[in-house]
């Protein structure tokens, strides 16, 4: 059997150009201007995809993961015919439905009923289908009290379930899904994905982006992971999953681009280090002073992305840092708790007394925890409960 | 099941570019899509309104008052038809193109959400926009069959030539209005200047479309030849001469003919040629 799509060679190239705004629509005077004079913006070619190719067999469940700016969302606008390749082809033998957001043509003063028809007309839907399965939408949404209000009127929460329930509904052999369970209450996503189990369990094929790793896992066999616009690995979801969350583990590092006389840090940089809930943060950091400086000590700071404080941790309590013109490096080692998936920051303070100040840098690098330290957990980690997860057990 | 969806073609290959055609056959898949944008545009137009429908009667009514009175203050000719039905006969037509321009050459924009998030072929967007403006020109047609009839011993009404000629007049605009809307939406999606530039465009054409005035006024038989350029100068001849009784000069809707042909192509090409990019422009 052939496969149901195949993906050869696709490049996707975006011109940056480098003017004031960087829009990419002109006005009439820019592109006037540029017709009388040469070079007036510098333009830079930006491959988002470069050199994209795998075949989809039918019935498969493909994920499709990577960080911010790998690509992933080019890919599926470019497979669902929203923007054209710059070089390479796709063949695709199904019928394909992409589902890039939910609620597509939504408008607010039409009503309920008259939402669903359209989105359903947008999504690909024939009008007699959505008036088969228009019961079974409403019920799946659980908004049929206000049917016939205008969508102005709704919560948002509401205008997602009915959404997503148009969706659902959705018969394609190819559906091609990016983000959009990342919305919606925890129940909802939940009656959601076991959705779309039914619809792959049906033998269609499913092209699933997410950052939620855990709904990759269970819903997708095999996973391609993208980085920065290539195909980076690609096989069994569980290897190629536990691959990225180790290339997730590593911070980023820090610089003192206009270093002072007095003592100060040079550099840091961060590396994370085992499972959780036993990771270890290394700290690199570097000292340097062209002044005499009284033998220091070092604290550091964990924050996390919203600035709220994880906590502070001193390696040694007796000043133990000296250093002069020449750098001097140091290796930290920070025990972490069980930390709730998240962004996190360190900053570093050094001074030789508790009240001396010489070098403090707020948040200066960061690090990434992707999993749970509690494996397993399905539902997911709230910024409200606190960031540190302590673990426990049943005794007795 | 999925046999009922009338997504695309089954088999079919995503390359750089794409063959230049009116793409026809994929409009015909799309049809329901392109049903209903229409019936959205219809529906959101006069939703909230306390009159409702009968803006689209009560648009060119009042304007149609407000040139009789002009026209009769001014001393305007308005050759051998009553003042009120030789500018409404003309203003319904005009607000097909009027109408139908002005939200084609910003549906592109104003469908950004949908273009940048789903595929189907662009054209059925300013397709929808000439629809919805027909819709209007049906609602005020009532009218206008009214004022056909309160004044119809003052015209020179054949049925027949009516029925023949009003059809003809009526594709005329249409072309034109879909010409000219799908071309300005390709631009504007690009030069958001245009979002400027097409109202008071429209604004400017209307003074140069003998609506308001016969183009006898012009003695100077050149002018009457520039005039012809625009391409709403044979629709409104044609249609006001079904019940005028006047001869028109054929070499001149000859023109006016040509170039709404030509607006319609360059239109159609300009938008297939670019519509691949507007996703990423949107």
């Amino acid at each position: 059997m052939k496969p149901i799509l195949e993906i050869r060679d696709i490049s996707k190239r975006f011109l940056i150009q480098h003017n004031k705004q960087g829009q990419a629509y002109m006005s009439l005077r820019e592109s006037l201007s540029v017709l009388f004079k040469r070079n007036t913006s510098t333009q830079e070619d930006f491959y988002a995809l470069k050199n994209v190719s795998f075949n989809v067999e039918p019935g498969e469940c493909i994920g499709i993961i990577g960080k911010n700016g790998a690509g992933k969302s080019t890919l599926l606008k470019v497979l669902s015919r929203i923007t054209p390749p710059t070089t390479g082809s796709i063949i695709s033998r199904g019928r394909m439905a992409s589902l890039l957001e939910v609620g597509t043509g939504f408008h607010p003063e039409l009503t309920g009923r008259e939402n669903v028809f359209l989105n359903g007309s947008i999504l690909g839907m024939a009008r007699k289908e959505i008036q088969s399965k228009f019961d079974e939408i409403i019920d799946f949404s659980g908004t049929e009290k206000f049917l016939d209000t205008p969508l102005k009127f709704y919560s948002s929460g509401m205008q997602l379930r009915l959404a997503f329930s148009v969706a659902a509904f959705l018969e394609p052999e190819i559906m091609v899904i990016d983000e959009v369970l990342a919305v919606g209450d925890a129940e909802f996503q939940k009656k959601c994905i076991g959705k779309m189990e039914d619809v792959n369990k049906d033998g269609r094929t499913i092209l699933f982006v997410s950052h939620d790793l855990n709904a990759v896992m269970r819903l997708c066999g095999t996973t391609i992971l993208l980085k920065d616009g290539s195909v980076s690995a690609t096989g069994e979801t569980g290897a190629i999953i536990s691959g990225y969350l180790n290339l997730g583990k590593t911070g980023t590092s820090w610089e003192q681009v206009h270093p002072k006389p007095s003592p100060h840090f040079s550099k840091i940089s961060l590396e994370v280090k085992g499972q959780q809930p036993n990771l270890i943060l290394n700290i690199h950091f570097g000292v340097q002073c062209t002044l005499e400086m009284l033998p220091s000590f070092v604290a550091f700071d964990i924050s996390n992305k919203m600035g709220a404080k994880v906590g502070q941790s001193i390696p040694i309590l007796k000043p133990f840092i000296v250093a002069g013109k020449d750098e001097k490096e140091y290796l930290a080692e920070i025990d972490l708790p069980g930390l709730i998936p998240d962004d996190y920051y360190i900053g570093a303070w050094m001074g030789p007394h508790y009240h001396e100040t010489y070098d403090w840098q707020h948040e200066c690098v960061e690090f990434a925890i992707t999993e749970s330290p509690q494996k397993d957990r399905t539902y997911q980690h709230t910024q409200t409960l606190g960031p540190i997860v302590p673990i426990s057990r049943i005794v007795e | 099941m999925s046999s009922k969806m009338y997504l695309c073609l089954v088999e079919y290959e995503i390359k750089p570019h794409q063959k230049l055609n009116l793409g026809l056959k994929e409009i015909w898949l799309y049809r329901e899509m392109l049903f209903f944008f229409t019936w959205r545009d219809i529906k959101v137009k006069y939703k909230q309104t306390a009159l409702g429908f009968a803006w689209a009667i009560l648009q060119p009514l009042f304007l149609m008052v407000l040139f009789s009175l002009a026209g009769a203050a001014l001393n305007i000719p308005s050759e051998t038809l009553p003042h009120p039905l030789f500018t409404y006969s003309a203003l319904i037509l005009w607000m097909i193109f009027s109408t139908g321009v002005t939200t084609a050459g910003n549906s592109m924009l104003s469908n950004a959400n949908i273009i940048r998030k789903i595929y189907f072929p662009r054209l059925i967007i300013p397709i929808s926009s000439v629809l919805t403006s027909l819709f209007d020109f049906l609602m005020a047609f009532i009218v206008f069959v009214g004022m056909l009839i309160y004044y119809h011993d003052r015209i020179s009404f054949e049925l027949g030539k009516f029925l023949l000629i009003a059809p003809v007049s009526i594709i005329i605009t249409v072309i034109s209005t879909f010409g000219m809307g799908s071309l300005l939406s390709a631009i504007t999606i690009k030069y958001r200047d245009f979002r400027y530039v097409t109202p008071y465009l429209v604004q400017v054409l209307m003074f140069l479309t003998p609506v308001i005035y016969p183009i006898s006024i012009f003695h100077f038989t050149g002018a009457r030849y520039i005039l012809a350029v625009n391409p709403m100068y044979s629709a409104v001849e044609l249609f006001r001469s079904g019940f005028n009784g006047q001869l028109l000069d054929m070499r001149l809707v000859g023109i006016s003919v040509f170039f709404a042909l030509l607006f319609f192509i360059v239109g159609i090409y300009y938008f297939r040629k670019t519509e691949a990019y507007f996703a990423d422009l949107a």
